[in-house]
């Protein structure tokens, strides 16, 4: 399930992996199945979001993060095609962890592979801007004060936004 | 005239506030966009108009694509109602 797709011909083809799950991910496994596949990559770029233990002046126990099943890795899918279309790159794998997650889980993972480090740097930023302004997930938070429903943030836009016109 | 029925769903702050997480709805004659179906909803009155008003953070998806006001509404589509996503 984790092995990228095998190179039918194409020598450098790539795999495009997404997966939404409750259970945890091993970083590490998931850059080294993707490296050992393909001896084309010569960078890789990664990043991994994380629950922090305070937001907005309140300190968080927890969070509980909900989905759309179905419009989730539709709409991945449909932001790593995107990526695919503006930059030379390999692999694209990303993990977005739902349910019940506690400060210091890791949350979600993006990885890209290429052959030189500017694609891979460019599309994780890419990847991330967009997974956080069109896909479907939602977090609510326990505080001291309850449970409540985090905020879009304007600034998540605005990142979004800049991939609009540097195309 | 055959009745056109749609799947409607509702996500994270707008399900509690509602109530519901999904139901069939009878689109009535004329209704056939997301604005209209949003005009619909509002008419039940109570969390339905407070939460759906105009102007209140409510982003759509017609068949699991996010959706605009215009975008059409037709017999046995999957519309999906939900606030601005928080994921990452």
């Amino acid at each position: 399930m984790n092995a990228p797709i095998g190179t039918t011909g194409l020598q450098d083809a790539g795999a495009t992996l997404i997966r939404v799950q409750t259970e945890d991910f091993d970083v590490g496994r998931e850059i080294a199945a993707l490296r050992q596949a393909n001896a084309r990559i010569g960078a890789v770029a990664s990043f991994i979001g994380v629950c922090r233990d305070v937001n907005d002046g309140a300190s968080v126990a927890g969070m509980v993060l909900e989905h759309y099943p179905g419009m989730t890795e539709r709409a991945l899918a449909q932001i790593a095609e995107e990526a695919r279309g503006r930059w030379d790159v390999i692999d694209l794998l990303m993990i977005h962890r739902v349910g019940s997650l506690m400060p210091t889980d890791q949350i979600v993972l993006v990885v890209v592979t290429s052959a030189h480090r500017g694609e891979a740097f460019a599309a994780c930023e890419f990847l991330m801007d967009y997974l956080k302004t069109r896909a479907p997930f939602w977090k609510k938070e326990s505080t001291p004060g309850g449970e409540r429903w985090v905020d879009a943030r304007t600034s998540d836009d605005a990142a979004a936004q800049r991939w609009e016109t540097q195309g | 005239m055959p009745t056109a029925m749609v799947h409607l769903l509702y996500f994270a702050r707008l399900r509690e506030s509602l109530g519901t997480d999904s139901e069939r709805f009878e689109l009535p004659a004329g209704v056939a966009d997301v604005d209209a179906l949003l005009q619909c909803l509002r008419s039940r009155g109570g969390a339905w108009e407070r939460e759906l008003a105009p102007g209140r953070p409510v982003r759509a998806a017609v068949n699991q694509d996010m959706a605009g006001p215009a975008t059409p509404v037709r017999d046995g589509d999957e519309v999906a109602f939900f606030p601005p996503v928080t994921g990452g």
